[in-house]
């Protein structure tokens, strides 16, 4: 049995200021021993209208949009190629993105985007905060798209809340079975689509009905509409908060120039009730009247100054903003904003925006230069690709004259979609000969690359005994068609004593 | 001793048992364990019923699915022989020479080649084929007994010296040493010539001397120029491959010892098919020519010539 080592003293719960822990929160909560963990308390975000919401309902169509449609996305390939824009064709082993195509040798593109992905939401996050937390994130997208519809079997917060107290009744019953089937839904219908970047997706939606898809697509689809489920209807700011280490690093992106929604205390302390009628002067903006706190998703009090589980959403800015309207005093008392913005202010200084500064420098360069880099490479990729393997065993052999035998298999990849023809030609080593099987010794092999594979050539390389001045000979392939090149370096050893 | 009480602290009850003033609480299993325990009872008598289980005196319980490991090997390979079913029919019909015309089969062909050249040749040829002293290179150009697919084949099925009624190697190389037919002193001449003959530099009065001898007991069969009989597989002394080794005491101990090859014959072993791909695979390594060069007997004369 668990037994918990509770050193806080044992004071009622919630008795007034100060740390709580959680086995004194699970006691409160009728636990006699307490609990290991702590108990989430339920978060009825309100719904608010403003400018961040619209913002929001805008990005959320446009990213689920852009996730359900592009597999559907068809793009004319030449052959039996897949003619799917977007593909990860585990099976053909591509990876295709509209005229892009890319072979797992090259997988080293998809690393430098996932860099330059990580560079750009440092920048971002040092320029504008938690800008992909709040707007772009799928946690985020998928709880919104989920509060949404618990909106509309359940009402706003006040009737969510009510309803969650309220004994079992048919109404409650219908709702809460209602809500949750239309999650399951949405869950199905996400996981299901992520399949769809796996296979060709109208031969795969009829297979998936028939019982005919590749089993890996029923346990894809199972796990992430379970997960779709779980995260976004049941654990939702505690995947933010415990789950994910983004809140974590972004602490470390963040300064006092950086742009994130902040409760401006130097407008709105004090801060306090007020009446109709009432004079404003001598009291700050804040009414108190919780606004904000109700908005939040992610069920934290903004005007406690930056936390870290504020994913920088921005909808306690609209909040804030309806309720100052009503009051009739200027909006923004929420805002994006800077923590030296407001410390200027407080002390009756102008606010300064610093956009470029050393941080935001540091990850501009690295994203421009990683960029430049990644296009570099991508601008001159070559379609021909060519590597040298050398037979180990035996790794030379003396021929009735003397000359020296080496055995290759190149691979030699035509990442085009035609037949090309190709000469191969092997350097440094003076007087070598080259053959493959079955024809006579020459310069240079001719083959001829089918279309988007790796042709495998036997090449057998002969040199002259005079030209076994070194054990081993740095040498090279290279093969040449009439529009591209490539060159495979490699060595040719002889048995010769090593030279000095 | 065994008196049970409550911990005031946990609330659990103890064992009864003290051990110098220790006491062990009786904290019960965990309730989830418990469950699994029982479900894990549940399942082995489910599994008893469905898979072999209880080993009895003249066999076992078979359970009701009827689970067989041994069965399910048999029916692997069944499943395999079938797989290679195609490719062992296009091996048995197609010649050698249509064999290697065709990639794909000659693709399947070196599959089976290899791995069935791990299994038997390499212990001697080596894992790659490269030979060593006193087995043949089988990846370069010089054949004893013929490089083409067909010679080669012909060779697997019939062996070196094996017993085999056709076996190759009826020539062998006498111990002119151990046998008492050659002096020491007109062996250590003749190792001189050998060297001459193969283009290097020799000591001339040896050459000389011992090619009155070379006449006499070499040249029926190394021929007179050294450059040796592929058909009946005397090597060529005038090339750069030595079997036994190209240094003068190698030489030397081989002219006194006479070491004659020995390989098997693989007929009894090798299914045609098997030996077919055998065939490819080797020739395929050694580089795949239709004619591999011999040396040529000329140069060997012209190379004795002018050491003398």
């Amino acid at each position: 049995m668990t037994v918990i080592i509770d050193n806080t003293k044992k004071t009622a719960a919630g008795d007034g200021r100060g740390p709580v822990s959680a086995a004194e929160k699970a006691r409160a909560k009728g636990d006699a021993k307490g609990g290991l963990y702590k108990p989430r308390e339920p978060i009825y975000p309100k719904l608010v209208h403003g400018q961040w919401r619209r913002i929001k309902w805008a990005l959320l169509i446009l990213t689920l949009a852009i996730y359900y449609i592009t597999p559907w996305i068809r793009w004319e390939r030449p052959g039996a190629l897949p003619d799917q824009a977007v593909l990860v064709d585990f099976t053909g082993r591509r990876f295709y993105f509209f005229w892009i195509q890319l072979w797992p040798q090259e997988v080293y593109f998809i690393t430098g985007l996932l860099v330059m992905a990580a560079l750009s939401l440092f920048l971002v996050t040092a320029l504008f905060g938690r800008l992909w937390c709040g707007y772009a994130c799928p946690q985020t997208v998928w709880t919104d798209l989920y509060i949404y519809v618990e909106r509309l079997f359940e009402g706003d917060r006040n009737a969510r809340m009510r309803l969650a107290a309220a004994p079992m009744s048919f109404d409650k019953f219908w709702r809460k079975g209602g809500k949750h089937l239309v999650w399951l839904g949405v869950a199905f219908g996400t996981g299901g689509a992520w399949i769809f970047y796996f296979h060709d997706a109208p031969t795969l939606i009829r297979d998936f009905w028939i019982g005919r898809a590749p089993m890996t697509a029923y346990v894809s689809c199972a796990v992430l509409t379970a997960t779709t489920y779980v995260f976004a209807g049941h654990m939702r700011e505690q995947v933010c908060t415990y789950m994910c280490p983004w809140p974590r690093i972004q602490g470390a992106m963040l300064d006092d120039h950086s742009l994130q929604v902040t409760y401006r205390a130097d407008r709105g302390e004090p801060r306090g009730p007020h009446k109709k009628g009432q004079p404003w002067e001598g009291r700050g903006d804040c009414i108190d009247c919780n606004a904000c706190v109700v908005a939040c998703p992610m069920g934290i009090d903004i005007r406690n100054g930056p936390q870290l589980e504020c994913i920088n959403c921005g909808l306690c800015i609209d909040a804030c903003d309806e309720i100052m309207v009503k009051v009739g005093r200027p909006k923004a008392l929420i805002a994006y904003d800077t923590d030296a913005a407001v410390a200027a202010r407080s002390c009756g200084q102008k606010p300064k925006h610093e956009y470029v500064r050393p941080r935001t420098a540091y990850y501009a360069v690295a994203l421009v230069l990683v960029s430049g880099i990644m296009l570099w490479g991508f601008l001159n990729r070559s379609v021909l690709d060519i590597h040298a393997l050398r037979d180990r065993n035996p790794t030379f052999v003396r021929l009735h004259d003397g000359s020296i035998r080496n055995a290759y298999t190149l691979k030699v990849a035509n990442r085009g979609f035609e037949p090309v023809p190709a000469e191969i030609r092997f350097s440094g080593v003076p007087g070598a000969q080259l053959r493959t099987p079955g024809e006579p010794p020459q310069d240079i092999v001719k083959v001829v690359l089918p279309p988007n594979e790796v042709r495998a050539v036997r090449v057998f390389v002969t040199i002259p005994a005079d030209s076994a001045t070194d054990s081993s000979l740095p040498a090279a392939f290279d093969v040449r068609t009439p529009e591209a090149g490539a060159r495979a370096k490699t060595v040719f050893l002889t048995g010769a004593p090593k030279s000095p | 001793m065994s008196e049970r009480e409550r911990d005031d602290h946990s609330g659990t009850e103890t064992t009864g048992h003290e051990w110098d003033g220790i006491k062990e609480l009786d904290t019960p299993l965990p309730r989830w364990w418990l469950w699994v325990f029982y479900g894990s009872i549940l399942w082995a008598i489910v599994y008893w019923v469905l898979m072999p289980a209880w080993p009895g005196v003249s066999g076992y319980t078979k359970g009701v699915l009827g689970m067989s490991d041994r069965a399910d090997v048999v029916r692997e390979l069944d499943g395999l022989k079938a797989h290679r079913q195609a490719g062992e029919a296009k091996l048995r019909t197609a010649s050698l020479q249509q064999i290697e015309a065709d990639p794909d089969l000659q693709a399947y062909a070196m599959q089976v080649g290899q791995s069935v050249f791990g299994d038997n040749c390499a212990t001697c040829h080596g894992a790659g084929g490269g030979g060593g002293k006193g087995y043949p290179n089988l990846r370069d150009d010089v054949w004893l007994w013929g490089g083409s697919l067909d010679e080669i084949r012909h060779t697997l099925e019939v062996g070196v010296r094996s017993g085999h009624a056709q076996a190759k190697g009826e020539t062998v190389m006498p111990a002119f040493g151990r046998d008492q037919m050659l002096t020491d002193a007109q062996i250590a001449d003749m190792t001189e010539y050998v060297v001459a003959l193969s283009r290097r530099k020799a000591n001339q009065a040896a050459v000389t001397r011992a090619a009155q001898t070379y006449a006499d007991q070499c040249a029926a069969c190394h021929g007179p120029a050294g450059a040796g009989d592929p058909a009946r597989g005397v090597p060529n002394l005038t090339d750069a491959e030595w079997l036994y080794g190209s240094d003068r005491a190698s030489i030397s101990e081989q002219i006194w010892n006479g070491r004659n090859g020995v390989m098997p014959s693989w007929q009894a072993r090798f299914s045609p098919e098997t030996i077919k791909a055998l065939a490819v695979y080797v020739h395929a390594n050694a580089g795949g020519d239709a004619e591999p060069a011999q040396a040529a007997a000329k140069e060997g004369v012209v190379a004795v010539a002018t050491a003398k």
